[in-house]
């Protein structure tokens, strides 16, 4: 092969379909979702607007454990402890305190960027299943810290904590579900917006080197334990923003909701989902949010059986997640069309 | 005093069963590179297993028996027929059917069986002279089970042909392959004994903590627990990590900070064991060359 | 590639949407009445859910004998894996898309607390709601929230009582579960024993149902000096309990929740001869004491269970539960006439006199008003002597607050 062959062999443009490159369709992609996203309210009733609403919080912590485990590679099974400080700081702030509830989100997501932190720096010298382990640990042990007996009078004991429901501000035409669905989709797009951004950059990059190759990554110069303690704690906010805003739509917080059960969901999520994937969070949380209600119409024997078998098929059928099969299919779009494959 | 000795030895007794579930653990992971959080579950289903045939008028051992070649050729085709599909999939893939598989086993013992515990008979009898108010004949003898079993477990992969096979699949399959062991088959007889090991972690458990399909939810906890202080790739270290894990616990709770966070201070102790000496007390370091 | 996403979304979204049911009342008919439930048909409660499975059998059985005023009924009962934002997602179905006439039987207590203010705030019954919490019976703040069983710390309140009775210099010891069970029990001793219970209570032990055994705690609650043991645990750590207090030689004055008696389920399983001596307070026949062999209300249900409920268990109390809250409904329904409007029901529910459940014990009634949203407040206490449960004492009643 002669210089001239590989030289004419990359494309001079990209390839139009209909007038714009593929990367202005992505584009438009975007925007039509976000557009679709928004009008959802005033086409679904009041019930599966809270399912969407549902949907939302679960794609930002299926996010945040994504950040964590599916690019940085540190197995987490203890998410579901984040997402329990997560609520309960704005549940104890709400009731407790006179801080109005937008705020007590960025509060409950400062908290958690530093317990996720805290617990990072120690966890830095175990790897794979040791981690596993101690992430374990702290999911497990999360009910019996907040039943604890020194903290019920902040945490509410084992009775819990009952939150009301904001109502839209600024007298507009909107009833308090749909305002919540908005309020945490105001959420949901910058930090869906922050991760992409993130994980495309130098950051995300150094991440990705860390979990692939942990030796190559020291010695170009990337500080690991800096960059995992830090991408346990901003996966941990991510959490445990998202953990504010479901205590927001659930409107009660008990110590027993949030037991090692929900730390498993999330990792189910994920892995259905897409590991290192951020559209992957999507599909993940629709996933978690309806399937075991679909396992309940099927059976009432033994729902969990019919949970576990949509599970395990799957992950024969997609063992990359939804995210994979997508990626998979435009790779073969773009193969068949002779477009170099999108990033 | 008197207190402080019965509580060890009751954590002696919680340990046995820990230990016993560990080893299970053990095995597999050296077989398989893998960790099933599906064991405890599997472990639970083969002793509803032996309850069955009990309830049928089969003698204890010959049940015993039984339920063995039953664990065994659960654990062969649950490898073969679902595990097997995901064999080069991501871990975290293989973790999620896992887990599928430890919903579908423990909903279907349910519906099954009904969650109404059930007594368990022990081979051991009540008034036997090693028993004392400290610790019943059964604690006494599931211990001296489960130090049989780790013997011959560990007898098995140190000194037998077949265990060798299986340390290298688990290892290095490749070149396993190219001496001429099926690797394959290697996975499946792995899975197979594990849980063998699981099935008489649960009969010996099952007269002491009753038996339901939630049974080994918080017993593989700390049997998890267990295995990992001790060193997942070691037998010794793991049975171990089991007694450890039980005196551990009962101290804590009896005298550092009471039962209401009994559980939360032996895994922080736990974590903070693994913090210092990350691949377990008595695990092999591994230095890896790059 | 996005807009697919959105697609699926929105199919998904679509696919589980139901036509709701139109009427002036909502949820009845002509010839229907629905009515809707959350049931743990999944996760660590599951145990519970024979609860919702005996229910519908009897709303079959009422069907199959032509109704209530000719109208069928309808229960859908949701599983809510015992989790609360799965509760509040289940009943906002329920009340929103398969609008309901009213809930009933929702069970757990966190659960019921994250619906309570929601289904008042809509003015829909939450009918009998299967907890033993003591804060259902709120009818000033909660108009329409109702329990049905008397509840814990009432029970815990008759064992305070005897105990300050009979031994008044008892060193107490409580064996519970870390839940809102288990500290009801707690709660409920110690205001039964007023001021002198921090002098008298020696010992807190509690446990997790993750735990494996109570033995150390067990062994704890000895070593403390404690003459007399409170236990407020499910059936499996009461069984443990019971073994474990035998073994060691321990001979405490022993009470023991109403939850864990069941002859089939504990007593049997810890060793009969191991349990001689303890204390419990009642209200209902368990089914598994050969003392209610013949009787004549045991035979009904085990007929019932027989013909509508032949895959459950007929040692487990909870399936007699089941029966007799379903039968204060139909009671509750028939009082109603052919009004089954929300505020008509209610009112019913809180006006039912002396109504007589045959599985209930002998001289237990249910009674309520618009001030007393308590049904079952009496209780008879009960020893066990190796064989079978003996009442003794009169039924007292417990007082609600």
């Amino acid at each position: 092969m002669t210089m001239a062959t590989i030289e004419t062999s990359r494309p001079a443009a990209a390839r139009q379909y209909a007038g714009l490159s593929l990367r202005a369709w992505r584009i438009v992609g975007v925007a039509a979702l976000l557009v679709g996203a928004c009008a959802l309210p005033f086409a679904l009733s009041s019930y599966h607007l809270f399912q969407a609403t549902q949907v939302l919080v679960y794609a930002m912590v299926l996010l945040g454990l994504n950040i964590l485990t599916g690019f940085n590679g540190q197995i987490s099974l203890g998410h579901g402890a984040f997402y329990a400080i997560g609520a309960y700081t704005a549940a104890v702030l709400l009731d407790k305190t006179g801080v109005p509830y937008w705020a007590t989100i960025p509060l409950a997501g400062a908290v958690c960027l530093v317990a996720g932190f805290l617990f990072g720096r120690p966890a830095l010298r175990l790897e794979g299943h040791y981690l596993a382990l101690a992430t374990f640990a702290l999911a497990v042990s999360t009910p019996q810290i907040l039943k604890y007996k020194h903290f019920e009078e902040w945490t509410g004991g084992v009775q819990g904590i009952v939150i009301t429901k904001p109502d839209a501000p600024l007298g507009l035409p909107l009833d308090s579900d749909q305002w919540l669905y908005f309020f945490c989709l105001l959420w949901t797009v910058p930090l869906f917006v922050i991760g992409w951004n993130l994980l495309r950059g130098r950051t995300g990059r150094a991440m990705v080197a860390i979990r692939d190759h942990p030796m190559a990554a020291a010695t170009m110069g990337i500080d690991t334990a800096l960059y995992k303690s830090m991408t346990f704690g901003v996966s941990a906010m991510y959490t445990g923003i998202a953990g504010a805003l479901g205590a927001l739509v659930a409107q009660f917080v008990s110590p027993d909701s949030f037991g090692f059960p929900l730390s498993i969901q999330f990792l189910v999520g994920i892995v259905v989902g897409g590991i290192a994937s951020i559209s992957g969070a999507v599909f993940g949380a629709i996933f978690i949010e309806f399937v075991p209600n679909i396992a309940d119409q099927i059976s009432k024997a033994a729902p969990q059986a019919i949970y576990g078998i949509f599970l395990i098929t799957s992950m024969y059928l997609m063992p990359m997640g939804v995210a994979g099969v997508i990626r998979r299919a435009t790779a073969r779009l773009a193969r068949m069309t002779g477009e170099r494959p999108p990033r | 005093m008197q207190a402080f000795l019965h509580q060890v030895l009751s954590g002696l007794a919680n340990g046995g069963i820990y230990a016993s579930v560990a080893l299970a653990l053990v095995m597999i992971y050296q077989a398989t590179h893998h960790v099933n959080f599906a064991q405890g579950e599997m472990a639970m289903f083969s002793t509803y297993v032996c309850w069955l045939l009990l309830q049928a008028g089969v003698p204890y051992w010959v049940a015993f028996i039984l339920t063995l070649g039953f664990a065994f050729a659960a654990g062969v085709a649950i490898e073969r027929i679902i595990v097997r599909p995901v064999e080069q999939a991501p871990v975290l893939t293989v973790v999620a059917v896992f887990i599928g598989l430890l919903l579908i086993i423990n909903s279907l013992a349910g519906w099954l069986f009904s969650y109404t515990i059930k007594a368990f008979p022990s081979p051991f009898p009540s008034d036997a002279w090693y028993g004392s108010p400290f610790m019943s004949p059964h604690e006494v003898g599931m211990i001296f089970v489960t130090m049989v079993v780790l013997a011959l477990v560990f007898f098995f992969f140190r000194f037998t042909p077949l265990g060798l096979a299986m340390r290298a699949a688990a290892q290095n399959p490749v070149s396993s392959r190219l001496v001429g062991i099926r690797v394959g088959w290697m996975l499946a007889i792995g899975w197979g004994l594990a849980g063998l090991i699981g099935s008489v972690a649960g009969m010996m458990a099952a007269p002491i903590v009753y038996l339901d399909p939630y049974m080994m939810t918080g017993i593989l906890l700390y049997g998890f627990a267990a295995a990992l202080v001790g060193g997942i790739d070691n037998a010794w270290g793991a049975v171990l990590g089991g007694f450890t894990v039980g005196v551990l616990e009962n101290v804590a709770g009896a005298y550092v900070v009471g039962t209401e966070l009994k559980l939360t201070v032996a895994l922080a102790i736990i974590i903070g064991v693994l913090v210092i000496r990350p691949s377990g007390l008595f695990g092999r370091v591994l230095v890896t060359r790059v | 590639m996005y807009a697919r996403r959105a697609w699926l979304a929105a199919a998904a979204l679509m696919a589980l949407s139901l036509p709701a049911a139109a009427a002036d009342t909502p949820g009845v008919t002509a010839t229907e009445i629905k009515i809707g439930q959350t049931m743990p048909y999944s996760g660590p409660a599951s145990a519970y859910g024979t609860i919702g499975k005996a229910e519908t059998a009897y709303f079959n059985m009422v069907n199959e004998q032509g109704g209530i005023s000719g109208h069928k009924l309808n229960l859908i009962s949701l599983d809510d894996g015992y989790s609360p934002p799965k509760t509040v997602e289940q009943i906002r179905r329920l009340v929103e898309q398969e609008n309901v006439a009213f809930i009933f039987q929702s069970l757990g207590t966190p659960s019921n607390t994250a619906i309570q203010k929601y289904l008042n705030a809509k003015k829909v019954p939450q009918l009998f709601v299967a907890t033993g919490a003591s804060k259902w019976g709120d009818p000033q703040h909660f108009h329409w929230t109702m329990g049905w069983q008397p509840d814990y710390r009432t029970e815990a309140r008759i064992y305070a009582k005897y105990i300050l009775k009979e031994k008044p210099n008892a060193k107490i010891g409580v064996l519970y579960q870390n839940d809102d069970f288990g500290k009801d029990y707690l709660i409920g001793l110690k205001e039964g024993l007023g001021d002198k219970n921090a002098k008298m209570i020696v010992q807190e032990a509690s446990y997790e149902v993750t735990d494996p055994t109570v033995d150390s705690q067990i062994v704890g609650l000895q070593s403390s000096g404690a003459d007399t043991l409170l236990t407020a645990a499910t059936p499996k750590f009461a069984a443990q309990a019971i073994r474990k207090i035998y073994d060691i030689g321990w001979k405490p004055l022993h009470f023991m929740t109403n939850v864990s008696i069941s002859v089939a389920s504990v007593m049997t399983p810890a060793g009969p001869e191991k349990g001689v001596g303890i204390i419990t307070a009642t209200y209902g026949k368990d089914p598994t004491d050969p003392r209610w062999k013949d009787d004549a209300g045991m035979k009904q249900w085990r007929e019932f269970m027989t013909k509508y409920y032949p895959d459950g268990d007929q040692n487990d109390a909870s399936n007699v539960y089941g029966y007799g809250v379903a039968m204060t409904l139909m009671q509750v329904l028939k009082q109603c006439g052919n009004d089954f409007s929300r505020e008509n029901v209610m009112k019913q529910a809180a006006s039912l006199r002396n109504f007589d459940v045959p599985t209930l014990l002998p001289g237990i009634k249910i009674n309520t008003s618009s001030t007393d949203y308590y049904p079952i407040q009496q209780m008879q206490l009960e020893k066990w002597d190796g064989k079978t449960w003996v009442l003794f004492g009169d039924v007292i009643s417990g007082e609600g607050s």
